[in-house]
Order: structure tokens, then sequence, then C-alpha cells
């Protein structure tokens, strides 16, 4: 059958199950545009920006653990995907993105919007092809399904010649098969070592699962959940793990690292044994390297060869698909209470509760946590997906929504991308039309792609965006508030009315601003139609607790007050570094500030700050 | 740190050098040299790769070029009976007085002279990269106009295949479960 390579194009996605593609026109992407007519059965979504293509590509993957796919044009149409795609890159999720390229004759001769897009994103892409023959395409897309896909799922671009659309070539389906000698997506790890993981894990007293995003791609939740329940083993989830494990398992301590609770971090550090399962020792997960686990030995259990020994040394590897390595683990474990490990993790975890925000009364404050939280309560009956974009709210909704079920949350990790949380979002809402999506924003990254809700307002989809407004860039400003002094450069700001902004794009808008009305809030939001936005104006200086500073020991936290002391004072503070306890560990080793002094002690500080702060203002 | 020889067989495809070259520069290896050509088998083509590393950086290295997708095959040489040669081609400044010092030290290094002018002498010399050095520092001191150096090369002596990895080019399409034991890149610690 002879067809036009941009037909080949519509002929491939179609036969790799593609039902909607996240796109946008342009000169060099035009003839595939053209052919798009004739291939009704794929929906395309005309987004505001290319990097809402990608956001939403990737959103749509996550949610639905399918490939997805997002559309450009050359030059300035693919450069805008660059974020998008290392987003997806840096959280192994599988896209494909198709780029037109100026014609072959004119690459290389700096035509009018050519950029060398392979080039620009050889970096961020699992693998990427430049096509500049019709008959090449077939295979180019397949091969890049496939790898996408595979293995450690990661984005991979295709860059087509707009002759190469033009022309016409035989379409071949068999015979464009994948054919990669040099791609080895699995791996099986030899049987000697599946015995000397076991050997650990029955050997060892205070064993501790460090459950990742990769127990999520490779569905093993109730296999990493049967290896805890018959070994007695505690699991705590990174950022991108949240969803893996069922936050009501009693097995679940919670999400560990910079905002993991602090007696969480010291069960980390105290442990004698880490089962590191699909996850990769970020360093927002690890504090610093030095101190990091000292009393542990660490099985690494992961599909990416090179991500073994790259930030922690491990006692034993396990490369390979995570189902296959517990498959063969499970067998040679010993059914275990370890009952003392219990009772000293339980025995720590001491006055979190009686520091915790949820346990403060309302007090006429507006505090995110509590919106958070508030949300989850009043849709934990329903089905719901919650994407969050990146900063305070982003550590506030894994600290306060509960999530039950692997893929209920989707958030820019490690990468963290502001301006990912709503086009995401669309692209979750494509993925799963029958469940509830939530859009978990500050006030800054939801102005950096709130086109985006025009793109919802077209294609009459309903997600739920909560605008937590708190007037500041709040992480950094956090950061700013710790380690510089409270000068808080370029971190107050200003937004639009997000209720008339709404409005504007012909969607309902709503504005909260105190606890008693959230719960109203949350119910006129889920009986409207159509995409609401929700401007949730809460407390401007509020801040994340507790947190490892960055390259600080894990289990060295700035903890929370045990009193509510901004409900009290205003703007004041009364953070507190802990007290050394616990694993036995060198003293915090303090972040300079930008002056040279070392970080001053919290005290001192809180009684200069306010005067500095606005001296750095002026 | 250790200098390790990689040798990475790779598809001979468009941007497959720079897809190594930036892979080295994105993970912060340190390459002393790199050299690519052409093997016995068509479409493929063999890289020769000098890293200065650690023995866990040499494996960090080894995985994330098996991770290329276009690479097929790379196999460690360092620890394993091998020949390394690289050649260079000096130009040295010469006078009737010093002409003949130098040829006498062109025998002694069983170099080459392939050129030769009233004021210069273009020498070839062949060798380990520490030969080349070391021919460089003698030549120095009567004037090298220029030098160019190819990279090493390395071969494992003997007639053994260097490791049990799948064949280079496939005759299978690959669409199911491709699986490689671990054992061939060696990430067991």
């Amino acid at each position: 059958m002879k067809l036009t390579g941009a037909e080949i194009i519509w002929e491939c996605l179609l036969r790799e199950g593609v039902e909607v593609v996240f796109g946008y026109p342009g000169g060099a992407i035009l003839p595939a545009y053209d052919a798009m007519t004739k291939y009704p059965k794929i929906h395309h979504v005309l987004v505001r920006h290319e990097q809402g293509a990608t956001h939403m590509a990737d959103g749509y993957a996550r949610a639905s653990g399918k490939v997805g796919v997002a559309i450009a044009t050359s030059g300035p149409g693919a450069t805008n995907m660059v974020t998008g795609i290392a987003t997806a890159m840096m959280d192994s999720s599988p896209i494909v993105c198709i780029t037109g390229q100026v014609g072959s004759k004119a690459i290389g001769t700096d035509a009018f919007q050519e950029t060398d897009v392979t080039g620009v994103t050889l970096p961020i892409t699992k693998h990427n092809y430049l096509v500049t023959k019709p008959g090449e395409i077939a295979r180019a897309i397949r091969e890049a399904f496939y790898i996408a896909k595979s293995g450690r799922p990661g984005p991979v671009l295709v860059d087509i010649t707009k002759d190469a659309q033009q022309l016409s070539a035989e379409f071949d389906w068999e015979g464009a098969a994948p054919r990669l000698p040099g791609y080895r997506p699995s791996y099986h790890a030899p049987a000697s070592e599946y015995a000397r993981a076991a050997e650990l894990i029955n050997a060892a007293k205070r064993p501790l699962i460090l459950a990742g995003q990769g127990i999520i791609k490779s569905g093993t939740t109730d296999a990493v959940l049967q290896l805890a329940r018959v070994a007695g083993i505690p699991i705590s989830t990174t950022l991108l793990g949240i969803g893996a494990i069922p936050a009501s398992s009693p097995h679940n301590l919670g999400m560990m690292g910079m905002h993991g609770e602090a007696w969480v971090n010291q069960a980390i550090q105290q442990a004698d044994l880490l089962i590191a399962l699909g996850m990769r020792f970020d360093d927002r997960v690890t504090g610093n390297l030095k101190t990091y686990a000292l009393n542990a030995k660490k099985i690494h259990v992961d599909i990416d060869p090179t991500e073994i020994n790259k930030n922690v040394p491990v006692d034993v590897a396990l490369i390979g698909d995570l189902g296959e390595v517990l498959a063969q683990i499970q067998p040679q474990v010993k059914p275990a209470e370890r009952a003392e490990w219990w009772d000293l993790i339980k025995a720590q975890r001491g006055d979190a509760a009686v520091r915790d925000i949820q346990s403060l009364p309302d007090n006429g404050h507006l505090y995110a946590a509590h919106v958070i939280n508030d949300i989850w309560r009043f849709t934990r009956d329903r089905d719901t997906i919650v994407v969050t974009d990146v900063g305070q709210h982003q550590m506030w909704e894994a600290q306060y929504y509960r999530h039950e079920k692997p893929r209920s949350l989707i958030t820019s990790g490690g990468l963290g991308t502001m301006g990912f949380a709503l086009p995401a979002a669309i692209g979750a809402k494509f993925a799963c039309p029958d469940k509830d999506v939530w859009v978990v924003v500050g006030d800054g990254g939801f102005q950096m792609t709130m086109p985006e809700l025009a793109t919802a307002e077209q294609e009459k989809i309903k997600v739920n965006v909560a605008v937590i407004n708190n007037a500041f860039l709040g992480m950094v400003r956090q950061w700013q508030e710790f380690f510089y002094d409270k000068r808080y450069a370029a971190t107050p700001m200003t937004g639009p009315d997000f209720v008339k902004l709404a409005e504007a794009f012909r969607l309902k808008g709503l504005r909260c601003d105190r606890r008693s009305a959230v719960k109203s809030t949350v119910e006129k939001t889920l009986a409207e139609p159509g995409t609401v936005v929700i401007d949730f104006v809460v407390e401007k200086e509020d801040t994340v607790f507790p947190m490892v500073p960055a390259g600080a020991d894990l289990d060295k936290m700035i903890r929370r007050p045990k009193q509510d002391v901004l409900a009290e004072s205003g703007n004041d503070k009364d953070w507190e570094m802990p007290a050394a306890q616990g694993a036995p560990v060198a003293p915090v080793a303090a972040k300079p500030a930008r002056n040279g002094r070392a970080r001053p002690a919290p005290k001192p500080a809180r009684a200069a700050a306010p005067r500095r702060a606005k001296a750095g203002r002026r | 740190m250790a200098k390790h020889t990689l040798i990475a067989y790779v598809e001979d495809v468009p941007g497959v050098l720079n897809r190594v070259a930036s892979l080295f520069r994105r993970r912060n290896f340190n390459i002393d040299s790199l050299t690519v050509g052409r093997t016995e088998q068509a479409g493929v083509s063999r890289l020769t790769v000098v890293v200065d590393a650690t023995e866990a950086g040499a494996r960090i290295v080894e995985a994330n070029l098996y991770k290329l997708v276009n690479v097929l095959r790379v196999d460690d040489l360092t620890h394993k009976a091998s020949l390394m040669r690289e050649l260079a081609l000096v130009k040295v400044k010469v006078t009737p007085a010093t002409r003949s010092q130098v040829l006498q030290l062109v025998e002694v290094f069983r170099a080459r002279v392939v050129d030769v002018d009233e004021q210069t002498l273009v020498i070839e010399v062949t060798g380990t990269p520490e030969k080349i050095v070391k021919c460089e520092l003698v030549m120095r001191p009567y004037g090298i106009v220029e030098i160019v150096r190819t990279g090493a090369v390395a071969m494992a002596r003997g007639h053994e295949l260097l490791s049990s990895a799948p064949p280079l080019v496939p005759t299978e399409n690959v669409t199911g479960d491709h699986a490689h034991d671990t054992s061939g890149i060696s990430m067991s610690v």
C-alpha cells in the first residue's frame, strides 16, 4: 500500500493503539496535520503551548500506563517541548514526541524555523530519530513506541522532515518491526544474587523497604505488600512512589526524604538493611550521602543498570523487572514479626502527632495543609487523580493527601517542573475520563501554564484546579527564610484575580479563604459540569515542616513547632533545629549563608530577621 | 583513578559518535582518548575509549554505554591481556647539525621518517600512548613544529572472543523479551 509519509505517521499511531494526541500545528508539520483529517479515530487536542503538549502526553502516560503522544512543528515548536521532554526523562515517563523538520535538502542551512532538534534533545531523550525518507517513518515510529514503553520507560522523539511527510512510500507495518540489536530493555539477575538478597533479609533485625515509582510502573504493589507482611518489614515511599503502597496500609510509614516525617528518616538511618525497590537514591531522598544509612546493608532492585552504585554503593544489586525479582525472592524469605523494630519506630514517632498541623483547631487562618487534607476528606470516596505542580503545595499534598492507589498522584519529581500540573492533569483526564482529576498548584506555577485552561474549555473536559495562593513563590521563600536570613528576593508575587480569570476563560471560578468554607467549595466544584478554578487564599508565610536542609544529614531535620506560632503572632516564626538523636552521626553541617557566615541559630534570626527582610526588599 | 580501556561496538548510523561523546560530557566522565573506525562487519563501528576512572566509575561508564540504543557491545580490556597502539606524526625542526641525531632517535623508537625538507622531518611513530609521549619528550629539544596523535586503539590478545555478548548484528526482529544476562556487564557487586 503506497501512502504519503504523513499518512504513514497516522497509520502507525493508529496501529500503536493511540486514541489521543496533544499537539500544535506549524509549517514543517503541516503535511501530517493535513493527513490527520483522514484519521478521525485519533482525537487531536490543540494545546496553547508545546510545553503543554508534552506535559499532557506525560500526564496521559502516567495516569494510564500507556504511551502519550505529543506533536509539534520544527524550530520553536520543538524547542518549546524541551522542558516537557526533560520532565518525562527524569521521571521515566513513556512519551513519543513527533516533530516536523525542514525539508531534508534545507537541513544545515539555517532555514526558517530550523533547529537541530535531535541534537538539542539528545541528552534528555531515551533515544531520538531524524527521519528524512518516507520509507523510514514506520520503523522509526514503531521503534520509538517500543523504546518508550519497554525497560525503564522514557521519552523518544521522532523528527520527520517535511519532504519525508510529503513523499510517498510503500507502507509495510509488519516489515517495519523494531530492529534494535543494541537495545536491552530487560535483564535477569543471576540466581545466586536472589539467594544473597533473601539471606540479607532473613538476617536483618531492622529492615526497611524504600518504595519507588518502579513499583507503580511494574504493577507490583501486591507483591511488595506481601513481602512486607510476611517478613514484618516497614515501608517508606519516595515522592513518586506515593500511591504504590496504600496510605492506609499499616506497613506504610509514609514519605521519606527532605520533607518526609522526621521519624521515618530516622528509621532509615537506624535500619540495618534497606531494600530499595524501583527507586534511585535521589539527593532529595538521601540528604548527605556521607552519612546516609551507614548502619544498613543495601539491596537495590532496578530495571536500569546505570542506577546501581550511582549515588549509594549497594551490597546486592538485582537488575531486572521488579515482579520477577520479587517472585524469586519471596519463597526464600522467612516469615518474621520484627516486633522490636516496630516498637522502636512507634516510639520514635512520639510527638509527631502533636506537631502535626492537622491537630490544630480551626483558628480562622487558612493553611494549605488544611485545604489539601480537606480536599482528600471530602473526595475520598470518589475515584480521584491528583496532579500537583512543584513547591510547597506539592509537599503538603504528599504529606496530607492520603493516596490509596497507584497512579492516583501525578507530580514532577526529578525535574521539579513548575507549570507541569495543569497540562499534565488535562492529559490524565483524557486517560481516565471517568475519574475526578484535581490539580493542586501554587499561584506561581499556575501562572506559568494557565493558558491551557483554554484547552480544557475547548475540549469541554473537567479538571478541578485548586490554586494554593499565598502570593509568594512559597518554597523559594521558605529557603530564603531558613538559609538567606529572610531576604525575600523576587519571591513576593502578585497574580490575576483567579476567579475573574476563570470566568474570562468561560469557566467557573470560586474563592475560599476560610477553613469552614472548604467543604462547600469542594462540593460546589464537584457539582459543576466543567473545569473549575478555585482560589484558595492561604497563609502567606506558611512553611513546610519537617525539612532536611539540602545536603544535611537525613535525620537532622528542621522540625515543625509544637505550637501554632503562625496563628498567634502573625508572620513570625518559631521553628527549631533538632537535637541529635537516634543513630550516632556527626553534627549537622550548617549551610553557609551567602555572606559566608554559618546559618544563625533560629532564635537570634527570629529577632533580627524582619528588619533585614525589609532592607533586602528595598 | 586509573586509565580504563573500553571497546564499544556501535551501529554505524548518523549521530552515534555524538551520542557517545554527549554521554561522557553529560555524566561528567573524563575521556582520555576516543577513536572510532569501521570493523570487519558491515554496519558496525568500533570505538576505543580510554577513560580516567575508579574501578566503580568504569563500571558505571560501561553500563551507561550499554544503555545507548546504538551500542551493541562493550568490552573492558583494562584487566585483560591486550595490545594498545597509537600513531603520531611529529614534525621536528632540523639543522644540518642535528639531522643525524634526530635520525638516530627515530631508529631508537623504531619510527619512520615520512617527509623531509631542508628545515624539518616528519616522523611517523607507532606504539603505546606512553611511547608516543616519550618520543615527543625526546624530540622537544630539537623543536617540535606540530604533532598529531590518533588516539589509542586496542585489541585483546589471543584467539578467544572477548565476551559472551549477543551477536553483533541481529537476524531477527526484536519486539519480545530481548533478555541479556547481567553478568556480561559485570554489574553485580
